[in-house]
């Protein structure tokens, strides 16, 4: 482990900032869930994990709000939170930009690593961030998610990536797209070391990160009716000219057609990842 | 020295109809090849040829995304586009080869990994991702050669390799200028511009330290001479060989992985 790169999260951190919230869709008292139309209240969603109390439509959350319901309290640290973007394309105002949504967001690139714990079951942990140009991979994201798993290898530990991304990031052309080789390359060390590597996929997950180290899990979850693929539906639409069908792509139709091995709600993610982790604690228990 | 061409204007030779296409290659470069089909689960993707022949005397896999040259035969091979099955077809052979020893050579030239509803069924991204995961281990030197378009993960898919060899007037980007400035620009229109800023030629990518060699075309591209091309082009293949073929396996299979791992933060 390197201290160095580790940054101890104090307890304040672990609560949504005001801007998450919004990006949570919790705007005013009252919000209307996309799904079912129907107006709840903000407070009733967010106690209830951002899933719709009605029709269970389960909104995307922040990284930081998932590692409070996933990771035991006061258990993770955090690695390489200051790492800079660069803009190897020196593309127009990419640097303005991301400067001022590490303003908004209060986080500093589209995904968070480090180590925490289970239920007491200590892991490597990345969750992306919806919020941060829509968890597009660049260099950035490349190289945290490639550093999580050579964390995962060199403390011999199992690692869980939950994944939320538009793909990889435009801004900086072929470098974003050499982070795919990268990332699944590292997977394939930690793959001959015997390590576990869970992947949760949630809404939307696609683009270059599907064609990626989230396809690569020993075991994929994913949450009810995340968006799932490799190219959007929209493209899809323009290529085969015609409509496609409802669940086209989501988590469901990816079951059938046999790429996830479970769905998973969110009240129940924890508890499930803590189980599969305990099947695969050498020795067993 | 680079010659005076534009990006957009290597963007247009990378997608000329008669510039010379992987069967091209294959067909000047190895001896004997034999076609090989099918990835044992699905079908068989004609945007993906692969099998196995000799090069100068010596057994080696080749692979390559194939367009056509006219409509009908762009038809059959999809304009070039592969399928999950494709790849798969791809990852079958590279195992092949890993297998009985043989170094492999792939050749990428493809608008990118096909959007359709099938694609989907099929695990496009799946296969995809499979693929550059299981090309970073094996055990035998990989040499991939960017000979025309070399479009999004659908290119890399089949260029996870020890060295990686680019035809001057080839392009390699994270998609199309057309879909990036659609993207960025909000209008497709804006190719041209796009293509200025993607640093996608073959003097862009060797800079970022991306492709290791560059093969010169003669003015007008490719198909105005290509014994002259596939000469140079041979050469360097025999080369990499050669030298990856001195190393340690190991040694080989790090310094692959050295160079992905060293592209982006550093």
């Amino acid at each position: 482990m390197v201290i160095d790169k580790i940054k101890k999260v104090n307890k304040k951190d672990e609560r949504p900032t005001k801007n998450e919230k919004a990006s949570d869709m919790l705007v005013g008292k009252w919000v209307k869930c996309d799904n079912c139309k129907e107006i709840l209240y903000k407070e009733e969603v967010h106690n209830n994990l951002s899933v719709c109390p009605n029709c269970g439509k389960h909104f995307r959350i922040s990284a930081r709000r998932r590692i409070h319901q996933i990771i035991d309290e006061g258990t993770f640290i955090e690695t390489n939170a200051d790492m800079k973007t660069k803009n190897p394309l020196n593309f127009e105002g990419y640097e303005k930009k991301i400067q001022s949504l590490q303003e908004k967001t209060q986080i500093n690139e589209a995904v968070k690593t480090g180590f925490g714990e289970i239920n007491g079951e200590k892991v490597v942990i990345a969750i992306m961030d919806g919020n941060f140009m829509m968890g597009s991979m660049g260099s950035v994201v490349g190289e945290k998610i490639t550093c999580a798993i050579e964390d995962a290898i060199d403390n011999k530990l199992p690692i869980i990536i939950f994944c939320v991304s538009g793909g990889a990031r435009m801004q900086e052309g072929i470098i974003s797209l050499m982070q795919m080789a990268k990332t699944s390359e590292a997977l394939a060390k930690l793959n001959e070391a015997g390590l576990l590597y869970i992947s949760v996929l949630t809404d939307p997950t696609t683009g270059g990160v599907t064609a990626s180290f989230a396809s690569l899990g020993d075991i994929i979850l994913a949450e009810p009716n995340a968006l799932i693929g490799f190219a959007g539906p929209r493209v899809i639409e323009q290529t085969v000219k015609q409509k496609l069908p409802d669940g086209f792509q989501r988590s469901e139709f990816l079951l059938e057609h046999g790429f996830i091995d479970k769905i998973v709600e969110r009240k129940d993610m924890k508890q499930t990842l803590y189980d599969i982790l305990k099947l695969h604690k050498k020795g067993g228990k | 020295m680079p010659t005076k061409l534009s990006a957009w204007d290597r963007v247009l030779h990378a997608r000329e109809a008669e510039r010379p296409k992987a069967l091209d290659y294959i067909e000047n470069i190895f001896d004997g090849f034999i076609e090989l089909h099918g990835d044992r689960f699905y079908g068989d993707d004609k945007s993906i040829v692969g099998g196995i022949a000799y090069l100068d005397g010596m057994p080696v896999t080749v692979i390559g995304e194939q367009k056509g040259k006219t409509t009908k035969e762009n038809m059959e091979r999809n304009f070039g586009m592969p399928n999950p099955e494709g790849y798969r077809k791809a990852l079958r052979l590279m195992k092949q080869a890993d297998k009985f020893g043989r170094p492999i050579i792939t050749f990428i030239d493809t608008p990118g990994a096909y959007p359709g509803m099938g694609a989907e069924e099929r695990g496009q991204g799946e296969a995809i991702a499979r693929s550059m995961m299981e090309m970073s281990r094996l055990k035998v030197p990989i040499v991939s050669v960017v000979i025309g378009e070399g479009s999004s993960g659908g290119a890399l898919a089949i260029c996870v390799a020890d060295r990686i060899i680019m035809l001057e007037n080839a392009v390699y980007s994270i998609l199309s200028p057309e879909g990036f400035a659609s993207i960025l620009y909000k209008d497709s229109s804006k190719n041209k511009e796009a293509a200025e800023h993607m640093k996608l030629t073959s003097y862009d990518l060797k800079e970022f330290g991306i492709v290791d060699e560059i093969v010169k075309e003669p003015k007008g591209g490719a198909q105005e001479n290509i014994k002259k091309v596939v000469k140079s082009l041979k050469q360097n293949i025999v080369n990499d060989i050669e030298e990856l073929s001195k190393l340690d396996k190991n040694e080989m299979i790090e310094k692959r992985y050295e160079k992905y791992r060293k592209i982006g933060i550093n």
